[in-house]
């Protein structure tokens, strides 16, 4: 690969800006999709979109469905599903606000008690689908039912307020410290740490990839996407750090950066991380090669819960209450966000980055066309549109063989990548194909 | 016999598959009411042949000519077979266990009035075709109440519902008993009498010379003869002769075994079906592994083979009742995988993409998967070690890809077995039992293959080959076991071992066998 000749080793080169292989073309082609959408929102309102202002609003609003589709990806790479976080949410919410307010439960601790709740909920969940086998679907079924009912009986129905303090996690900021100097200084240290790491990150990876023996992309790439994403950075670290004062980035921001950044080493950088890609990839190849399935669903599951818990509290924490009505439908956003980010329904394909991605897409969508008046009737069917276009072009692409709307685009000198060796078929009186699992499509 | 007339003759018939030629002109004459059993071993090409007369591979994907009632036919899938009057009744049966008996017959080929099912008239005749198929449950009993043998009933009447006039049956007895077969085997024979020619797969030798009028022998996709029973005085042994007889050439590279102590053992070991518990497919078999010795494991499809394997490997099939394993002189418990890996046993899976593979993951992922603690610190996977480790592997056993970063899925059989067999070394296993492993393999990667093998014994770790192949078997073990009916029947040592003698213990229960 080292003597590219082709001409399109300048486009390939440039994929790599954004770590895209052959395998993840998808996640490049929806980043592209919402650098666009952004940029038609940015000119439609009249530069209203990336306004400090909208761009804080867009944080803390959909910071809580972004934290579902997080557990939410994991769950569909293990080739489940959770219908429930949007009750579960509700349900630890109710709890936190209730104890808050009865048992004058210290905020710090409700937030405990809450994480308490969804590894409880996480752990029934997780038992019915890990060891006793009901679908997934089924058990968050009766979950989202069960949880939904839980708020209710526990709150009577009624909106339960939540104090103070606890509201940082969800309406909070980043506080203003040291000299003025007409920024938030915390937000623009913030800026800077993440545009070094940038940095650090490309100069890491590139002195790996020469350890290894491999080739890394040509030098004037990694400049070009250092530069580029620390342009990104800097622009929005001046933004976030220049809204109406005492706004700047928020603390939900905050906590979803966080569990980004652990979520995605965890599904990249682990055992068990590689655990949930075997088995949502083939469960008895999996189990054949040691892996403990059950624990790795269970976890999964429990997983899912926990977050689910988290999400729901920042929710109560913004809205600075507890109501019956907390987390509907979020189940829907947050699997919509995972699909648009380039997970496989079958299951062992999908990426946390790309899931924030998806989630982001169906966030600004939303976001413009509310800005631009469009009614929540409409924003719906467009919301709705865009999650079966997107997934319904995947779909296409591959059952033409082709990897997908980018890789059709560039698929033409593709020829050559991999040595033209036909797959064997087995003509064989051993096991009929009709016994065998189907193939796993990619 | 040959007074009647040919009903169907397959000429020439030749069918590749990328890297394989899975038939090379074989020609089969059926004459009209006679029973035409085609034998063979594993893989010799009668299944693909039999796919080929019933349109499961069209027309134009194979070269020669069917010639059928005088006329060559363009089948161009299994309806159209059908049609004309051709049926094919599968190992695996194609009926709906939730639907009745009746439903099933008529599936697909439903007599209407008025444009709705006409059940009166469906009824009826469902009543009279299980009549002549000897069926005397009622028709509106769901399939899943029946017995293997009885849904074989039914297939049939299927068949007879659509004038068949040639049955093909693959592997009709192999999951009846005793008295279901029989039944059947009198079934085919009054269907004879009626004009309705069968051609039948079959690994029963006995079955076979108790129906059968004629015999086609297919090894390596050739026709090797074609004989007569009567005329021809054909008893099991000439069969065995025809089907085996192959040279052994150097297609083996050579070894000079270095055999060491037994260190693993196991003992009476007995295993359930998982969902049919008094069936049992492991039935009290013992074996023994030596070091740096290549153990064979023989026997026909449905043996136990793979049964007994995947039970040892940590549980991994079906529901285990007694027995023990010993390693190095000490009892060892296997009761799940990973204790099975910790251990040092590994298993390559006959079924490559279904149990060996993730094919959504790449190469260097799939090499290290069985042993992430190998290359971790705590719960967090060195890719540095990863892809310097997959590195290693790719030049060693020479994979051949662009880059350990590709798809396993791009990869051809061979190259995908070797990822596999590269995620076992990667275990530093002492026992590595290999189930098929060079299914669907080119003859080329087959012999690259057979050198690892030898390579992980000449380490002196133990090798436990399962092949339906015997030549493979012969031409690499050491010591070859044969299983019947998931029963140890033998314990060869290769010097003495023949196709032979194989067969036939592979094929009866013939001695009581003591571990050696």
């Amino acid at each position: 690969m080292s003597a590219d000749t082709s001409p399109r080793g300048g486009l390939r080169d440039l994929k790599k800006i954004f770590g895209g292989g052959s395998s993840n073309v998808r996640q490049f082609g929806i980043l592209f999709s919402l650098i666009a959408i952004v940029v038609l929102f940015q000119f439609l309102t009249n530069g209203l979109t990336l306004s400090s202002g909208n761009l804080i609003n867009l944080v803390s609003q959909y910071s809580y469905i972004l934290i579902l589709a997080i557990g939410m990806v994991m769950v569909i790479i293990a080739g489940h599903i959770d219908l429930s976080v949007g009750s579960v949410a509700a349900f630890a919410g109710i709890v936190v606000a209730t104890a808050m307010q009865d048992w004058n439960l210290p905020w710090p601790l409700a937030i405990l008690l809450g994480l308490a709740v969804g590894v409880l909920i996480g752990a029934w969940q997780g038992f019915w689908v890990a060891y006793i086998g009901v679908p997934a679907f089924i058990v968050t079924l009766a979950g989202m039912l069960i949880w939904r009912g839980g708020n209710q009986v526990i709150g009577n129905a009624n909106t339960v307020p939540v104090p103070d303090g606890f509201t940082t996690i969800g309406s909070g900021y980043l506080p203003e410290v040291g000299p003025f100097t007409g920024y938030n200084n915390l937000t623009l240290l913030l800026g800077l740490i993440i545009a070094v790491a940038v940095v650090l990150v490309e100069w890491r990876a590139r002195r790996v990839q020469k350890i290894m023996g491999s080739e890394p992309a040509p030098l004037w790439v990694s400049i070009l996407k250092v530069v580029l994403l620390d342009a990104v950075v800097i622009y929005a670290t001046v933004l976030f750090a220049g809204g109406r004062v005492g706004t700047s980035f928020p603390v939900s921001g905050i906590i979803l950066g966080a569990l980004v950044l652990f979520y995605s080493f965890i599904t990249r950088n682990t055992i068990f991380g590689r655990h949930v890609y075997a088995v949502g990839g083939n469960k008895l190849a999996a189990e054949l090669s040691g892996v403990k399935s059950r624990r790795v669903n269970f976890l999964v599951m429990m997983n899912m819960s926990i977050l689910a818990s988290l999400a729901g509290m920042i929710f109560v924490a913004r809205s600075v209450a507890s109501g019956p009505q907390d987390g509907l439908s979020w189940e829907l956003d947050a699997i919509a966000a995972v699909f648009i980010g380039g997970a496989a329904v079958s299951g062992g394909i999908g990426t946390v980055t790309g899931s924030i991605v998806g989630g982001l897409v169906m966030a600004v969508l939303n976001n413009g066309l509310q800005l631009l008046g469009v009614g929540a009737d409409r924003v719906q069917i467009i919301k709705g549109l865009v999650l079966l276009i997107a997934v319904g072009v995947d779909v296409w692409n591959k059952s033409q063989g082709r990897p997908s709307l980018i890789g059709f685009l560039t698929r033409k000198n593709k020829t050559g990548e991999f040595p033209a060796e036909p797959p064997a078929v087995v003509p064989t009186s051993g096991t009929p194909d009709s016994v065998r699992p189907s193939d796993v499509s990619t | 016999m040959s007074a009647e007339p040919i009903i169907l003759e397959m000429r020439s018939i030749t069918k590749e598959f990328p890297g394989v030629k899975a038939l090379s002109n074989v020609s089969l004459t059926v004459r009209a009411g006679e029973i035409h059993a085609i034998c063979g071993e594993n893989g010799a090409g009668k299944s693909t042949l039999m796919k080929v007369l019933s349109g499961v591979y069209p027309y134009g994907t194979y070269s020669g000519d069917i010639v059928y009632q005088g006329q060559v036919m363009h089948f161009k899938d299994i309806r159209s077979s059908e049609a004309a009057g051709i049926a094919i009744i599968h190992q695996e049966l194609a009926l709906v266990p939730e639907l009745s008996i009746t439903e099933n017959i008529f599936l697909g080929n439903e007599p209407t009035k008025w444009g709705a099912i006409d059940w009166i008239t469906a009824k009826k005749t469902a009543l009279e075709l299980l009549a002549r198929v000897g069926l005397r449950d009622d028709p509106d009993t769901l399939i899943k109440n029946i017995g293997v043998g009885k849904q074989q009933l039914v297939e049939i009447a299927k068949a007879l519902n659509k004038s068949v006039k040639v049955l093909i049956l693959d592997e009709p007895t192999a999951a009846l008993n005793e008295a279901d077969s029989q039944h059947l085997l009198d079934l085919i024979r009054g269907l004879k009498g009626k004009g309705i020619s069968s051609i039948m797969i079959s690994h029963k030798l006995n079955e076979i010379e108790q129906v059968a009028d004629s015999i086609t022998i297919i090894r390596d996709g050739l026709t090797i003869e074609t004989l007569d029973v009567v005329a021809d005085g054909v008893n099991e042994d000439r069969i065995i002769r025809g089907m085996v007889g192959r040279s052994l050439e150097s297609r083996f590279p050579d070894r000079t075994p270095h055999i060491g102590d037994v260190f693993f053992e196991v003992r009476n070991w007995n295993v359930q079906h998982p969902q049919v518990a008094e069936r049992m497919v492991v039935k009290n078999s013992s074996l023994t592994v030596r070091k740096g010795e290549i153990v064979g494991i023989a026997g026909l499809m449905g043996a136990g083979r793979t049964e007994l394997a995947m039970s040892i490997f940590g549980r991994s099939y079906g529901n285990f009742l007694s027995g023990q394993v010993f390693k190095d002189g000490k009892e060892i418990e296997l009761r799940n995988v990973a204790e099975a890996i910790d251990h040092g046993l590994a298993y390559v899976s006959e079924d490559r993409k279904a149990l060996g593979l993730n094919l959504l993951d790449d190469i260097k992922r799939s090499i290290v998967s069985a042993k992430l603690s190998k290359i971790s610190a705590g719960p967090v996977v060195n890719d540095s070690k990863e892809y310097a480790i997959a590195e290693r592997y790719r030049t060693s056993l020479r994979i051949k890809t662009p880059s350990v970063d590709a798809g396993v899925n791009k990869l051809s059989g061979g190259n995908q077995q070797k990822v596999v067999l590269a995620k076992w070394m990667f275990t530093d296993p002492d026992l590595l039992i290999l189930d098929e492993p060079t299914r669907g393999i080119d003859v080329g990667a087959k012999y690259e293959i057979y050198g690892i093998i030898q390579e992980l014994a000449a380490q002196g770790k133990g090798v436990i080959l399962i092949s339906s192949e015997l030549p493979e078997l012969l031409g690499l073990a050491d010591r070859i076991y044969t299983v019947f009916e998931g029963a140890i029947t033998d314990c060869i040592p290769a010097e003495t071992a023949d196709p032979e003698t194989l067969m036939k213990s592979m094929t009866s229960a013939r001695k009581k066998v003591q571990s050696i």
